[in-house]
């Protein structure tokens, strides 16, 4: 799906930790995003999106003040409404949960 | 005028001309091929129609539709940058080209020498790495390797090699190196599992399963399972070896199903069972035969699998399985028709 240029690793998540099969994992983050399946599938929407929410990108220059990384996965996390295992891990050792 | 002819290309990637009427003889013998040896139901006609217009497609690479675009998983992902190509960077560095310039869904950190035996040793090392790339990737990242039960042999491993005990006629002492062996695999994943999952993993991946038969197998089922149990919120994807389970040991089961013989829609029911979220199905590509053979054999077994399981299912798309051919640098008009196939005919969950 592209990964971080769409929604791609947004989900492969859902695939992971819900076990959920192609269609209906799209239809989820599709619906969590309040987007159409058509625009979460598209580069150049999810480019926007993922830059004014803070879901990290494939490029850092010139959006060196967006999200990447760790910043990203926690907002990703709340969105979605998963669990992500680092994000928790991040927390616990930053000692802020 | 001569007869129209197509390019393709056999097995082992070279190039071969074929007409329609070739072409179509090939894909129904490599479907028949794939019903007789996995009693599974053939493709339809307009199926077959499909992956014929596929296959003769104009253009050196073809697609889907963005909409149908499916996620990808990676087996040595982080690995193949430093030790395929020979570019001397870290995993944690190439997992970030993965995510942000080859756009990849997911990808996996591993060893060089990619099997769980090797990673217990060093696992506190491994986790290290993979802590160093959750930190700094967006993208799920997980840690791969091998079950590779052979490793467990003498004189690298503690257990006796079944390899050499069979043709001894010492089929009792073979058979319980075999069992041996599967507790120690067990263990070594549960390690690096535990090591792996408290640095942050997305998933742990056990990749390869089966590739020394079926002991080989049930020691990824088994791992898969206890994984599941103790850490729940740790996914497990399992990719297989093959498309059929070699008996080296023969009478091995998990949950009452004898695991030697099984084909991939009866392997992904079990991966299930075990707890699995994702499975990598497996049909071999046959050197001998052409594309058109492959990939019509390929899509009557994927189709099945993916139609019995209710987990997501990925297609292995590597060298030398499901129709990719059997050739370092793999060409790309085989491979883009191979995954529009398998996308719009087996509605696969992805690659």
């Amino acid at each position: 799906m592209g990964g971080v240029r769409t929604t791609g690793d947004m989900v492969m998540r859902l695939q992971l930790s819900k076990k959920m099969r192609i269609d209906e994992a799209k239809r989820y983050v599709a619906d969590k995003l309040g987007l159409t399946l058509e625009e979460i599938c598209d580069v150049v929407t999810m480019s926007e999106v993922r830059e004014e929410r803070g879901f990290g990108l494939g490029h850092q220059e010139p959006c060196t003040e967006s999200t990447m990384g760790m910043e990203a996965k926690f907002r990703i996390a709340e969105a979605l409404d998963i669990r992500i295992n680092s994000v928790e891990r991040f927390k616990e050792h930053a000692g802020i949960k | 005028m001569s007869e129209k002819k197509y390019f393709t290309r056999m097995g082992d990637g070279s190039i071969v001309y074929m007409t329609a009427e070739e072409i179509w003889e090939d894909m129904r013998a490599g479907m028949d091929d794939a019903v007789d040896r996995g009693k599974i139901p053939p493709l339809s006609e307009e199926e077959l129609q499909k992956i014929f217009d596929i296959v003769t497609m104009p253009g050196g690479v073809v697609g889907v539709n963005p909409i149908d675009a499916v996620v990808t998983t990676s087996d040595s992902g982080s690995d193949k940058i430093p030790t395929k190509c020979g570019i001397p960077i870290s995993r944690d560095t190439t997992a970030m080209i993965h995510e942000r310039v080859l756009g990849c869904d997911s990808v996996d950190i591993g060893n060089p020498d990619y099997n769980y035996k090797t990673a217990k040793g060093i696992a506190k090392r491994e986790a290290g790495i993979l802590k160093l790339a959750l930190d700094k990737t967006t993208l799920p990242l997980y840690y791969g390797a091998m079950p590779n039960l052979g490793f467990y042999t003498k004189p690298d491993g503690p257990v006796d090699n079944w390899a050499e005990l069979l043709p001894q006629g010492k089929i009792k002492e073979a058979l319980a190196a075999q069992e041996e062996a599967v507790e120690h695999s067990v263990n070594d994943i549960l390690f690096v599992a535990k090591q792996t999952y408290e640095v942050g993993a997305d998933a742990i991946e056990l990749d390869t399963s089966g590739a020394a038969g079926d002991a080989d197998f049930l020691a990824a089922l088994k791992a898969c399972e206890k994984i599941t149990q103790k850490y729940p919120e740790m996914p497990v994807i399992i990719g297989m070896a093959g498309e059929f389970v070699l008996g080296m040991h023969g009478k091995l089961e998990y949950d009452g199903q004898r695991l030697a013989g099984l084909y991939p829609h009866k392997q992904v029911k079990l991966a299930e069972k075990a707890g699995a979220s994702i499975f990598g199905a497996v049909v071999n590509t046959n050197c001998s035969e052409t594309f058109p053979w492959n990939i019509a054999r390929v899509c009557t077994f994927m189709k099945a699998t993916v139609e019995a399981s209710n987990i997501p299912v990925h297609a292995d798309v590597g060298m030398g399985v499901c129709a990719i051919p059997m050739c370092e640098n793999v060409p790309a008009d085989v491979v883009t028709r191979a995954d529009k196939c398998l996308i719009e005919i087996c509605r696969l969950d992805g690659l």
